[in-house]
Protein backbone atom coordinates (compact mmCIF):
# COMPACT_ATOMS: atom_id res chain seq x y z
CA UNK A 1 0.00 0.00 0.00
CA UNK A 2 2.62 2.56 0.68
CA UNK A 3 4.71 1.40 -1.82
CA UNK A 4 1.64 2.45 -4.35
CA UNK A 5 1.76 5.73 -2.52
CA UNK A 6 4.99 6.63 -3.15
CA UNK A 7 4.90 5.23 -6.83
CA UNK A 8 1.35 7.28 -8.00
CA UNK A 9 2.77 10.43 -6.04
CA UNK A 10 6.24 10.17 -8.10
CA UNK A 11 4.29 9.84 -11.23
CA UNK A 12 1.59 12.46 -10.31
CA UNK A 13 5.18 15.17 -10.03
CA UNK A 14 6.46 13.86 -12.93
CA UNK A 15 3.25 14.41 -14.62
CA UNK A 16 2.97 17.92 -13.43
CA UNK A 17 6.70 18.88 -14.37
CA UNK A 18 5.73 17.90 -18.00
CA UNK A 19 2.75 20.55 -18.07
CA UNK A 20 5.47 23.11 -19.08
CA UNK A 21 6.58 20.74 -22.12
CA UNK A 22 2.79 20.50 -22.67
CA UNK A 23 2.60 24.33 -22.90
CA UNK A 24 4.93 24.95 -25.16
CA UNK A 25 4.20 22.54 -27.23
CA UNK A 26 0.27 23.88 -27.43
CA UNK A 27 1.59 27.54 -27.61
CA UNK A 28 3.49 26.70 -30.74
CA UNK A 29 0.69 24.38 -32.30
CA UNK A 30 -2.13 26.85 -31.53
CA UNK A 31 0.02 29.83 -32.85
CA UNK A 32 1.78 27.86 -35.75
CA UNK A 33 -1.60 26.84 -36.82
CA UNK A 34 -3.17 30.30 -37.40
CA UNK A 35 0.29 31.54 -38.57
CA UNK A 36 1.16 29.53 -41.05
CA UNK A 37 -1.32 28.87 -43.39
CA UNK A 38 -1.51 32.73 -43.56
CA UNK A 39 2.03 33.15 -44.23
CA UNK A 40 1.11 30.64 -46.84
CA UNK A 41 -2.15 32.65 -48.60
CA UNK A 42 0.34 35.39 -48.48
CA UNK A 43 3.44 34.47 -49.22
CA UNK A 44 6.18 34.38 -47.11
CA UNK A 45 8.75 36.42 -49.21
CA UNK A 46 5.86 38.98 -49.54
CA UNK A 47 4.57 38.66 -45.29
CA UNK A 48 8.57 39.10 -44.12
CA UNK A 49 9.77 41.29 -46.95
CA UNK A 50 6.85 43.16 -47.83
CA UNK A 51 7.48 46.84 -47.06
CA UNK A 52 3.06 47.55 -47.16
CA UNK A 53 0.99 46.95 -44.84
CA UNK A 54 -2.21 47.55 -45.69
CA UNK A 55 -4.46 45.58 -44.23
CA UNK A 56 -7.87 47.28 -45.98
CA UNK A 57 -5.91 46.53 -49.57
CA UNK A 58 -5.00 43.09 -48.28
CA UNK A 59 -1.41 43.97 -48.41
CA UNK A 60 -0.01 42.29 -45.51
CA UNK A 61 4.10 42.95 -45.41
CA UNK A 62 5.18 43.03 -41.92
CA UNK A 63 8.92 44.09 -43.14
CA UNK A 64 8.73 47.82 -41.34
CA UNK A 65 7.67 46.04 -38.32
CA UNK A 66 10.73 43.84 -38.10
CA UNK A 67 12.85 46.45 -39.01
CA UNK A 68 11.43 48.90 -36.49
CA UNK A 69 11.10 46.27 -34.00
CA UNK A 70 15.46 45.84 -35.04
CA UNK A 71 15.76 49.81 -34.29
CA UNK A 72 14.22 50.40 -31.23
CA UNK A 73 16.12 47.10 -29.70
CA UNK A 74 19.54 48.09 -30.90
CA UNK A 75 18.68 51.57 -29.51
CA UNK A 76 17.36 50.15 -26.33
CA UNK A 77 20.95 48.57 -25.84
CA UNK A 78 22.64 51.49 -26.94
CA UNK A 79 21.45 53.12 -24.15
CA UNK A 80 20.92 50.56 -21.71
CA UNK A 81 24.09 48.44 -21.88
CA UNK A 82 26.77 50.49 -21.17
CA UNK A 83 25.02 52.18 -18.49
CA UNK A 84 23.90 48.65 -16.89
CA UNK A 85 27.49 47.18 -17.00
CA UNK A 86 29.10 50.29 -15.97
CA UNK A 87 26.37 50.39 -12.83
CA UNK A 88 27.34 46.57 -12.30
CA UNK A 89 30.86 47.56 -12.00
CA UNK A 90 29.90 50.13 -9.15
CA UNK A 91 27.49 48.10 -7.14
CA UNK A 92 30.32 44.83 -7.67
CA UNK A 93 33.67 46.69 -7.06
CA UNK A 94 32.94 50.10 -6.09
CA UNK A 95 29.85 51.12 -4.17
CA UNK A 96 30.22 51.65 -0.55
CA UNK A 97 28.14 49.20 2.24
CA UNK A 98 26.32 51.96 3.33
CA UNK A 99 24.40 51.98 0.12
CA UNK A 100 24.78 49.13 -1.14
CA UNK A 101 21.22 47.62 0.11
CA UNK A 102 18.93 50.40 -0.73
CA UNK A 103 20.76 50.72 -4.19
CA UNK A 104 19.60 46.38 -4.69
CA UNK A 105 16.35 46.78 -3.50
CA UNK A 106 16.06 50.00 -5.82
CA UNK A 107 17.38 47.91 -8.77
CA UNK A 108 14.76 44.67 -7.80
CA UNK A 109 11.76 47.84 -7.19
CA UNK A 110 13.35 49.04 -11.21
CA UNK A 111 12.79 45.12 -12.63
CA UNK A 112 8.87 45.49 -10.90
CA UNK A 113 7.40 48.68 -12.05
CA UNK A 114 4.56 47.77 -14.54
CA UNK A 115 5.09 48.88 -18.12
CA UNK A 116 1.95 51.01 -18.43
CA UNK A 117 3.59 52.93 -15.74
CA UNK A 118 7.16 53.13 -17.32
CA UNK A 119 4.84 53.72 -21.17
CA UNK A 120 2.61 56.76 -19.04
CA UNK A 121 5.92 57.92 -18.00
CA UNK A 122 7.33 58.16 -21.35
CA UNK A 123 3.86 59.33 -22.66
CA UNK A 124 4.31 62.57 -20.38
CA UNK A 125 8.02 63.07 -19.64
CA UNK A 126 9.90 61.93 -23.28
CA UNK A 127 7.75 62.31 -25.83
CA UNK A 128 7.03 66.37 -24.81
CA UNK A 129 11.04 66.62 -24.11
CA UNK A 130 12.09 64.34 -27.35
CA UNK A 131 9.44 67.10 -29.66
CA UNK A 132 11.11 69.86 -27.70
CA UNK A 133 14.68 68.75 -27.87
CA UNK A 134 14.49 66.84 -31.38
CA UNK A 135 11.58 67.96 -33.22
CA UNK A 136 9.46 65.71 -35.14
CA UNK A 137 6.03 64.65 -33.04
CA UNK A 138 7.86 63.34 -30.03
CA UNK A 139 6.94 59.72 -30.61
CA UNK A 140 9.71 58.18 -32.30
CA UNK A 141 12.33 55.63 -32.35
CA UNK A 142 14.55 58.01 -30.11
CA UNK A 143 11.69 58.13 -27.33
CA UNK A 144 10.94 54.09 -27.64
CA UNK A 145 14.50 53.35 -27.48
CA UNK A 146 15.44 55.63 -24.32
CA UNK A 147 12.07 54.20 -22.16
CA UNK A 148 13.62 50.20 -23.26
CA UNK A 149 17.21 51.17 -22.35
CA UNK A 150 15.59 52.36 -18.98
CA UNK A 151 13.52 49.37 -18.91
CA UNK A 152 16.41 46.59 -19.45
CA UNK A 153 18.35 48.31 -16.89
CA UNK A 154 17.85 46.37 -14.21
CA UNK A 155 18.18 42.53 -16.39
CA UNK A 156 21.36 43.73 -17.21
CA UNK A 157 22.44 45.09 -14.18
CA UNK A 158 21.41 41.84 -11.59
CA UNK A 159 22.83 39.58 -14.06
CA UNK A 160 25.87 41.28 -14.57
CA UNK A 161 26.52 42.07 -11.39
CA UNK A 162 26.18 38.58 -10.27
CA UNK A 163 28.98 36.88 -12.94
CA UNK A 164 31.05 39.97 -12.03
CA UNK A 165 30.86 38.68 -8.42
CA UNK A 166 31.30 35.20 -9.63
CA UNK A 167 34.83 36.00 -11.09
CA UNK A 168 37.42 34.42 -8.21
CA UNK A 169 39.06 37.80 -5.91
CA UNK A 170 42.47 36.27 -6.65
CA UNK A 171 42.39 37.46 -10.62
CA UNK A 172 41.48 41.01 -9.23
CA UNK A 173 44.39 40.80 -6.35
CA UNK A 174 46.97 39.70 -8.98
CA UNK A 175 45.64 42.81 -11.21
CA UNK A 176 46.97 45.12 -7.74
CA UNK A 177 49.85 43.09 -6.90
CA UNK A 178 51.73 43.67 -10.42
CA UNK A 179 50.90 47.50 -9.34
CA UNK A 180 47.64 48.30 -11.42
CA UNK A 181 44.90 50.71 -9.91
CA UNK A 182 41.73 49.44 -8.51
CA UNK A 183 40.14 50.58 -11.77
CA UNK A 184 42.58 49.02 -13.53
CA UNK A 185 42.33 45.71 -12.07
CA UNK A 186 38.72 45.62 -12.15
CA UNK A 187 38.04 46.42 -15.93
CA UNK A 188 40.84 45.05 -17.20
CA UNK A 189 41.13 41.54 -14.76
CA UNK A 190 37.52 40.84 -13.53
CA UNK A 191 35.19 42.22 -17.16
CA UNK A 192 37.15 40.19 -19.15
CA UNK A 193 36.99 37.00 -17.28
CA UNK A 194 33.36 37.68 -16.59
CA UNK A 195 32.47 38.17 -19.86
CA UNK A 196 30.17 35.59 -20.81
CA UNK A 197 28.19 36.13 -17.96
CA UNK A 198 27.99 39.78 -19.24
CA UNK A 199 27.01 38.54 -22.62
CA UNK A 200 23.68 36.38 -21.08
CA UNK A 201 22.76 39.48 -19.84
CA UNK A 202 22.68 41.79 -22.53
CA UNK A 203 21.09 38.80 -24.56
CA UNK A 204 18.13 38.48 -21.99
CA UNK A 205 18.34 42.02 -22.02
CA UNK A 206 17.38 42.07 -25.74
CA UNK A 207 14.74 39.77 -25.39
CA UNK A 208 13.05 41.79 -22.80
CA UNK A 209 13.47 44.81 -25.47
CA UNK A 210 11.80 42.97 -28.51
CA UNK A 211 9.06 41.51 -26.36
CA UNK A 212 8.02 44.81 -24.88
CA UNK A 213 4.69 46.08 -25.79
CA UNK A 214 2.37 48.20 -23.79
CA UNK A 215 5.42 50.82 -23.10
CA UNK A 216 6.45 51.14 -26.49
CA UNK A 217 3.08 50.99 -28.06
CA UNK A 218 2.80 54.46 -26.10
CA UNK A 219 5.64 55.87 -26.99
CA UNK A 220 6.64 54.89 -30.48
CA UNK A 221 3.95 56.19 -32.58
CA UNK A 222 3.10 53.22 -34.24
CA UNK A 223 3.40 54.33 -37.89
CA UNK A 224 3.68 51.38 -39.94
CA UNK A 225 6.49 52.70 -42.45
CA UNK A 226 10.62 52.01 -41.83
CA UNK A 227 11.36 54.75 -39.85
CA UNK A 228 13.66 57.23 -42.19
CA UNK A 229 15.28 59.28 -39.11
CA UNK A 230 15.40 58.84 -35.47
CA UNK A 231 13.02 61.05 -35.12
CA UNK A 232 10.08 59.53 -36.83
CA UNK A 233 7.45 57.39 -36.02
CA UNK A 234 7.78 53.49 -35.76
CA UNK A 235 5.90 50.49 -35.00
CA UNK A 236 6.73 46.84 -33.96
CA UNK A 237 5.82 43.36 -34.33
CA UNK A 238 5.09 43.32 -30.60
CA UNK A 239 2.63 46.28 -31.22
CA UNK A 240 1.63 45.51 -34.70
CA UNK A 241 -0.30 42.80 -32.81
CA UNK A 242 -1.99 44.67 -30.02
CA UNK A 243 -3.16 47.58 -32.10
CA UNK A 244 -4.74 45.66 -34.16
CA UNK A 245 -6.21 42.28 -32.76
CA UNK A 246 -9.21 44.02 -31.61
CA UNK A 247 -11.11 44.27 -34.25
CA UNK A 248 -8.90 42.28 -37.00
CA UNK A 249 -11.06 39.23 -38.86
CA UNK A 250 -10.20 36.98 -41.41
CA UNK A 251 -6.85 36.80 -42.90
CA UNK A 252 -6.24 40.44 -41.26
CA UNK A 253 -6.44 38.41 -37.97
CA UNK A 254 -3.99 35.73 -39.08
CA UNK A 255 -1.26 37.50 -39.84
CA UNK A 256 -1.51 39.37 -37.17
CA UNK A 257 -0.82 35.63 -35.76
CA UNK A 258 1.56 35.13 -38.21
CA UNK A 259 3.44 38.11 -36.76
CA UNK A 260 3.22 36.87 -33.68
CA UNK A 261 4.64 32.92 -34.69
CA UNK A 262 8.02 35.76 -36.21
CA UNK A 263 8.26 37.37 -32.41
CA UNK A 264 8.08 33.45 -31.60
CA UNK A 265 10.64 32.34 -34.00
CA UNK A 266 13.16 35.51 -33.06
CA UNK A 267 12.83 34.42 -29.16
CA UNK A 268 13.51 30.96 -29.64
CA UNK A 269 16.57 32.39 -31.55
CA UNK A 270 17.68 34.26 -28.86
CA UNK A 271 16.83 31.46 -25.99
CA UNK A 272 19.27 29.33 -28.31
CA UNK A 273 21.65 31.61 -27.79
CA UNK A 274 21.80 32.04 -24.23
CA UNK A 275 21.61 28.07 -24.00
CA UNK A 276 24.85 27.96 -26.14
CA UNK A 277 26.85 30.61 -24.34
CA UNK A 278 25.63 28.87 -21.14
CA UNK A 279 26.96 25.38 -22.87
CA UNK A 280 30.09 27.43 -23.31
CA UNK A 281 30.86 28.52 -20.20
CA UNK A 282 30.22 24.88 -18.75
CA UNK B 1 40.54 59.76 5.55
CA UNK B 2 42.08 63.74 4.42
CA UNK B 3 45.36 61.77 3.89
CA UNK B 4 43.71 58.93 2.15
CA UNK B 5 42.32 61.01 -0.23
CA UNK B 6 45.10 62.91 -1.17
CA UNK B 7 46.54 59.94 -1.91
CA UNK B 8 44.14 58.42 -3.73
CA UNK B 9 44.26 62.17 -5.80
CA UNK B 10 47.95 62.02 -6.58
CA UNK B 11 47.63 58.40 -7.81
CA UNK B 12 45.07 59.42 -9.95
CA UNK B 13 46.86 62.47 -11.31
CA UNK B 14 49.21 60.00 -12.83
CA UNK B 15 47.02 57.93 -14.42
CA UNK B 16 44.00 59.96 -16.01
CA UNK B 17 42.80 56.57 -17.25
CA UNK B 18 41.81 55.23 -13.94
CA UNK B 19 40.32 58.26 -13.12
CA UNK B 20 37.93 58.45 -16.08
CA UNK B 21 37.26 54.71 -15.48
CA UNK B 22 35.95 55.49 -11.83
CA UNK B 23 34.27 58.89 -13.22
CA UNK B 24 32.22 57.02 -15.99
CA UNK B 25 31.32 53.93 -13.33
CA UNK B 26 30.22 56.51 -10.55
CA UNK B 27 28.29 58.36 -13.52
CA UNK B 28 26.42 55.57 -14.72
CA UNK B 29 25.27 55.02 -11.44
CA UNK B 30 24.24 57.68 -10.98
CA UNK B 31 21.93 57.75 -14.24
CA UNK B 32 20.82 54.86 -13.07
CA UNK B 33 19.70 55.77 -9.40
CA UNK B 34 18.61 59.45 -10.23
CA UNK B 35 16.08 57.68 -13.46
CA UNK B 36 14.11 55.48 -11.14
CA UNK B 37 14.08 58.08 -8.67
CA UNK B 38 13.21 61.16 -11.11
CA UNK B 39 10.12 58.30 -12.44
CA UNK B 40 8.70 57.31 -8.50
CA UNK B 41 9.10 60.54 -7.60
CA UNK B 42 7.57 62.47 -10.96
CA UNK B 43 4.49 60.10 -10.78
CA UNK B 44 3.84 60.24 -6.96
CA UNK B 45 4.38 64.32 -7.05
CA UNK B 46 1.60 64.49 -9.72
CA UNK B 47 -0.79 61.79 -8.69
CA UNK B 48 -0.74 62.15 -4.87
CA UNK B 49 -3.17 65.13 -5.08
CA UNK B 50 -5.39 63.61 -7.14
CA UNK B 51 -6.13 60.17 -4.83
CA UNK B 52 -9.59 61.51 -4.32
CA UNK B 53 -12.66 59.60 -2.92
CA UNK B 54 -14.51 59.25 -5.61
CA UNK B 55 -11.20 57.04 -7.64
CA UNK B 56 -12.10 54.76 -4.84
CA UNK B 57 -16.04 54.30 -5.40
CA UNK B 58 -17.57 51.00 -5.36
CA UNK B 59 -19.06 51.54 -9.24
CA UNK B 60 -17.32 52.10 -12.04
CA UNK B 61 -18.92 55.17 -14.14
CA UNK B 62 -17.22 57.34 -17.07
CA UNK B 63 -17.35 60.42 -14.52
CA UNK B 64 -15.66 58.64 -11.32
CA UNK B 65 -13.44 56.43 -13.68
CA UNK B 66 -13.02 54.73 -10.34
CA UNK B 67 -10.32 52.10 -9.89
CA UNK B 68 -11.58 50.27 -7.20
CA UNK B 69 -13.41 47.45 -9.15
CA UNK B 70 -10.34 47.28 -10.94
CA UNK B 71 -8.09 46.89 -7.95
CA UNK B 72 -10.73 44.13 -6.51
CA UNK B 73 -10.06 41.90 -10.13
CA UNK B 74 -7.14 42.08 -9.69
CA UNK B 75 -6.81 40.34 -6.19
CA UNK B 76 -9.26 38.10 -7.63
CA UNK B 77 -6.88 37.49 -10.85
CA UNK B 78 -3.88 37.18 -8.52
CA UNK B 79 -5.81 34.54 -6.16
CA UNK B 80 -7.37 32.31 -8.84
CA UNK B 81 -3.91 32.37 -11.24
CA UNK B 82 -1.56 31.51 -7.78
CA UNK B 83 -4.37 28.92 -7.38
CA UNK B 84 -3.52 27.35 -10.95
CA UNK B 85 0.09 27.85 -10.55
CA UNK B 86 1.12 27.26 -7.46
CA UNK B 87 0.67 23.70 -6.65
CA UNK B 88 1.33 22.77 -9.84
CA UNK B 89 4.81 25.07 -10.16
CA UNK B 90 5.80 23.38 -6.20
CA UNK B 91 5.07 19.87 -7.57
CA UNK B 92 7.15 19.91 -10.87
CA UNK B 93 10.11 21.46 -8.72
CA UNK B 94 9.30 18.95 -6.28
CA UNK B 95 10.06 16.36 -9.29
CA UNK B 96 13.00 18.07 -10.41
CA UNK B 97 14.69 18.62 -6.80
CA UNK B 98 14.01 15.29 -5.32
CA UNK B 99 13.37 12.66 -8.17
CA UNK B 100 14.82 13.51 -11.34
CA UNK B 101 18.16 11.86 -11.91
CA UNK B 102 21.02 13.64 -13.59
CA UNK B 103 21.14 13.31 -17.23
CA UNK B 104 17.86 12.13 -17.75
CA UNK B 105 16.79 13.34 -21.57
CA UNK B 106 13.17 13.87 -20.20
CA UNK B 107 14.31 16.49 -17.62
CA UNK B 108 16.64 17.87 -19.72
CA UNK B 109 13.49 18.95 -21.89
CA UNK B 110 11.39 20.02 -18.79
CA UNK B 111 14.16 22.61 -18.48
CA UNK B 112 14.79 23.54 -21.91
CA UNK B 113 11.10 24.20 -22.38
CA UNK B 114 11.03 25.95 -18.86
CA UNK B 115 13.62 28.24 -19.96
CA UNK B 116 11.90 28.72 -23.30
CA UNK B 117 8.43 29.61 -21.23
CA UNK B 118 10.49 32.21 -18.90
CA UNK B 119 11.60 33.82 -22.25
CA UNK B 120 8.19 34.26 -24.41
CA UNK B 121 6.80 37.98 -24.53
CA UNK B 122 3.70 38.51 -22.52
CA UNK B 123 2.03 39.57 -25.78
CA UNK B 124 2.30 35.83 -27.37
CA UNK B 125 1.09 34.68 -24.34
CA UNK B 126 -2.22 36.71 -24.78
CA UNK B 127 -2.42 35.77 -28.23
CA UNK B 128 -2.04 32.52 -27.17
CA UNK B 129 -4.82 32.30 -24.19
CA UNK B 130 -6.82 34.11 -26.56
CA UNK B 131 -6.46 31.54 -29.23
CA UNK B 132 -7.13 28.40 -26.51
CA UNK B 133 -8.47 29.48 -23.33
CA UNK B 134 -11.31 32.27 -25.14
CA UNK B 135 -11.74 30.45 -28.19
CA UNK B 136 -10.59 27.03 -28.22
CA UNK B 137 -12.15 25.76 -24.75
CA UNK B 138 -14.97 28.02 -24.61
CA UNK B 139 -14.29 30.25 -21.69
CA UNK B 140 -14.64 33.77 -23.04
CA UNK B 141 -13.17 36.62 -22.62
CA UNK B 142 -13.53 36.45 -18.48
CA UNK B 143 -11.37 36.26 -15.41
CA UNK B 144 -10.91 32.23 -16.17
CA UNK B 145 -9.08 32.76 -19.34
CA UNK B 146 -6.90 35.60 -17.45
CA UNK B 147 -5.90 33.57 -14.50
CA UNK B 148 -5.28 30.70 -16.86
CA UNK B 149 -2.71 32.48 -19.22
CA UNK B 150 -1.29 34.38 -16.33
CA UNK B 151 -0.83 30.79 -14.71
CA UNK B 152 1.10 29.28 -17.00
CA UNK B 153 3.20 32.75 -17.50
CA UNK B 154 4.53 32.61 -14.01
CA UNK B 155 4.60 28.87 -13.70
CA UNK B 156 8.62 28.75 -14.66
CA UNK B 157 9.29 31.64 -12.04
CA UNK B 158 7.50 29.61 -9.50
CA UNK B 159 9.37 26.65 -10.89
CA UNK B 160 12.85 27.98 -10.46
CA UNK B 161 12.17 29.28 -7.02
CA UNK B 162 10.95 26.26 -5.29
CA UNK B 163 13.86 24.50 -7.21
CA UNK B 164 16.25 26.58 -5.92
CA UNK B 165 14.47 26.25 -2.74
CA UNK B 166 14.59 22.52 -2.22
CA UNK B 167 18.31 22.44 -3.26
CA UNK B 168 18.95 24.35 -0.70
CA UNK B 169 17.58 22.39 2.17
CA UNK B 170 20.62 20.91 4.00
CA UNK B 171 20.83 17.12 2.91
CA UNK B 172 21.36 15.65 6.62
CA UNK B 173 18.04 16.52 6.88
CA UNK B 174 16.70 13.79 4.05
CA UNK B 175 19.10 11.19 5.43
CA UNK B 176 18.47 11.92 9.31
CA UNK B 177 14.27 11.52 7.71
CA UNK B 178 15.60 8.03 5.93
CA UNK B 179 17.74 7.27 9.03
CA UNK B 180 14.19 7.49 11.43
CA UNK B 181 12.25 5.11 8.99
CA UNK B 182 10.60 8.25 7.34
CA UNK B 183 9.71 6.96 3.48
CA UNK B 184 10.59 9.46 0.37
CA UNK B 185 6.84 11.09 0.18
CA UNK B 186 6.62 11.72 4.02
CA UNK B 187 10.22 13.29 4.16
CA UNK B 188 9.43 15.64 1.47
CA UNK B 189 5.97 16.88 3.23
CA UNK B 190 6.94 16.63 6.89
CA UNK B 191 11.21 17.83 6.46
CA UNK B 192 11.69 19.51 3.14
CA UNK B 193 9.15 21.24 1.94
CA UNK B 194 8.85 22.91 5.46
CA UNK B 195 12.64 23.99 5.07
CA UNK B 196 11.76 25.29 1.90
CA UNK B 197 9.13 27.53 2.40
CA UNK B 198 10.48 30.94 2.60
CA UNK B 199 12.29 30.14 -0.37
CA UNK B 200 8.87 29.08 -2.02
CA UNK B 201 7.24 32.45 -0.55
CA UNK B 202 9.78 34.46 -2.59
CA UNK B 203 8.69 33.17 -5.67
CA UNK B 204 5.38 33.41 -5.48
CA UNK B 205 5.48 36.77 -4.53
CA UNK B 206 7.94 37.48 -7.60
CA UNK B 207 4.95 36.01 -9.41
CA UNK B 208 2.51 38.27 -7.75
CA UNK B 209 4.35 41.12 -8.73
CA UNK B 210 4.47 40.10 -12.79
CA UNK B 211 0.71 39.46 -12.42
CA UNK B 212 -0.06 43.44 -10.87
CA UNK B 213 1.83 44.69 -14.02
CA UNK B 214 0.86 42.66 -16.30
CA UNK B 215 -1.37 43.50 -19.53
CA UNK B 216 -0.57 42.71 -22.67
CA UNK B 217 -1.61 39.20 -21.90
CA UNK B 218 -5.20 40.48 -20.39
CA UNK B 219 -6.45 43.01 -22.63
CA UNK B 220 -7.32 39.76 -25.73
CA UNK B 221 -7.91 37.38 -22.72
CA UNK B 222 -9.37 38.76 -19.63
CA UNK B 223 -11.02 41.41 -21.10
CA UNK B 224 -11.26 45.68 -20.83
CA UNK B 225 -14.86 45.24 -18.64
CA UNK B 226 -14.37 47.85 -15.55
CA UNK B 227 -16.93 46.37 -12.96
CA UNK B 228 -16.24 44.10 -10.13
CA UNK B 229 -16.67 40.25 -11.46
CA UNK B 230 -19.50 38.95 -10.81
CA UNK B 231 -18.42 35.13 -11.70
CA UNK B 232 -14.89 33.84 -12.85
CA UNK B 233 -16.72 33.47 -16.59
CA UNK B 234 -17.09 37.18 -16.58
CA UNK B 235 -14.91 39.99 -18.24
CA UNK B 236 -12.69 41.89 -15.80
CA UNK B 237 -10.33 44.64 -16.41
CA UNK B 238 -6.77 44.21 -13.99
CA UNK B 239 -5.29 47.46 -12.27
CA UNK B 240 -2.59 47.84 -15.32
CA UNK B 241 -5.31 47.16 -17.95
CA UNK B 242 -7.54 49.68 -16.09
CA UNK B 243 -4.14 52.28 -15.98
CA UNK B 244 -3.91 51.69 -19.94
CA UNK B 245 -7.60 52.24 -20.93
CA UNK B 246 -7.24 55.18 -19.07
CA UNK B 247 -3.89 56.87 -20.75
CA UNK B 248 -5.54 55.84 -24.27
CA UNK B 249 -8.60 58.09 -23.49
CA UNK B 250 -6.81 60.94 -22.91
CA UNK B 251 -9.56 62.56 -21.19
CA UNK B 252 -8.40 61.68 -17.62
CA UNK B 253 -5.13 62.79 -17.56
CA UNK B 254 -4.98 63.40 -13.75
CA UNK B 255 -7.06 60.16 -12.59
CA UNK B 256 -4.02 58.39 -14.94
CA UNK B 257 -1.51 59.95 -12.64
CA UNK B 258 -3.52 58.94 -9.35
CA UNK B 259 -3.93 55.04 -10.65
CA UNK B 260 -0.52 54.82 -11.55
CA UNK B 261 0.48 56.28 -8.04
CA UNK B 262 -1.56 53.27 -6.74
CA UNK B 263 -0.20 50.88 -8.91
CA UNK B 264 3.49 51.93 -7.82
CA UNK B 265 2.34 51.79 -3.82
CA UNK B 266 1.18 48.28 -4.76
CA UNK B 267 4.66 46.84 -6.14
CA UNK B 268 6.62 48.73 -3.78
CA UNK B 269 4.80 46.72 -1.16
CA UNK B 270 5.23 43.65 -2.97
CA UNK B 271 8.41 44.62 -3.04
CA UNK B 272 8.62 45.52 0.75
CA UNK B 273 7.70 41.45 1.58
CA UNK B 274 9.78 40.04 -0.67
CA UNK B 275 12.87 42.22 0.56
CA UNK B 276 11.46 40.85 4.14
CA UNK B 277 11.23 37.18 3.12
CA UNK B 278 14.67 37.28 1.90
CA UNK B 279 16.29 38.47 5.01
CA UNK B 280 14.84 36.02 6.90
CA UNK B 281 16.27 33.71 4.46
CA UNK B 282 19.73 34.76 4.61
CA UNK B 283 18.65 34.62 8.87
CA UNK B 284 18.59 30.80 7.94
CA UNK B 285 21.05 29.70 6.40
CA UNK B 286 23.16 31.44 8.72
CA UNK B 287 21.89 29.26 11.60
CA UNK B 288 22.22 26.09 9.21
Amino acid sequence: MKHFKETTMKFLFFLTACISIAAVILICIFLFASGIPAIKEIGIFKFLFGTTWKPANNLYGIFPMIIGSLYVTAGALFIGVPIGILTAVFMAYFCPKSIYKPMKSAIHLMAGIPSVVYGFFGLVVLVPFVRETFGGRGMSVLTASVLLGLMILPTVISISETSIRAVPKSYYEGGIALGASHERSVFFTILPAAKSGIFSSVVLGIGRAIGETMAVMMVAGNQAIIPERITSGVRTLTTNIVLEMGYSTDLHREALIATAVVLFVFILMINLSLSLIKRKVK
Amino acid sequence: MATLFSKKWHSYKQDPKSLLLFLLVCLAACITMIALLFIIGYILVKGIPHLTPELFDIKYTSKNVSLLPALVNTLFIIVLSLFFAVPVGISAAIYLAEYAQRGNKVVHIINLTTETLSGIPSIVYGLFGSLFFVKYLGFGLSLLSGACTLSIMILPLIMRTTQEALKNVPDSYREGSFGLGAGKLRTIFSIVLPCAIPGILSGVILGIGRIVGESAALIFTAGTVAEIVPTIFSSARTLSVHMYALSGEGLYINQTYATAVVLLIVVIFINMVSNFIAKKIGKNTIKN
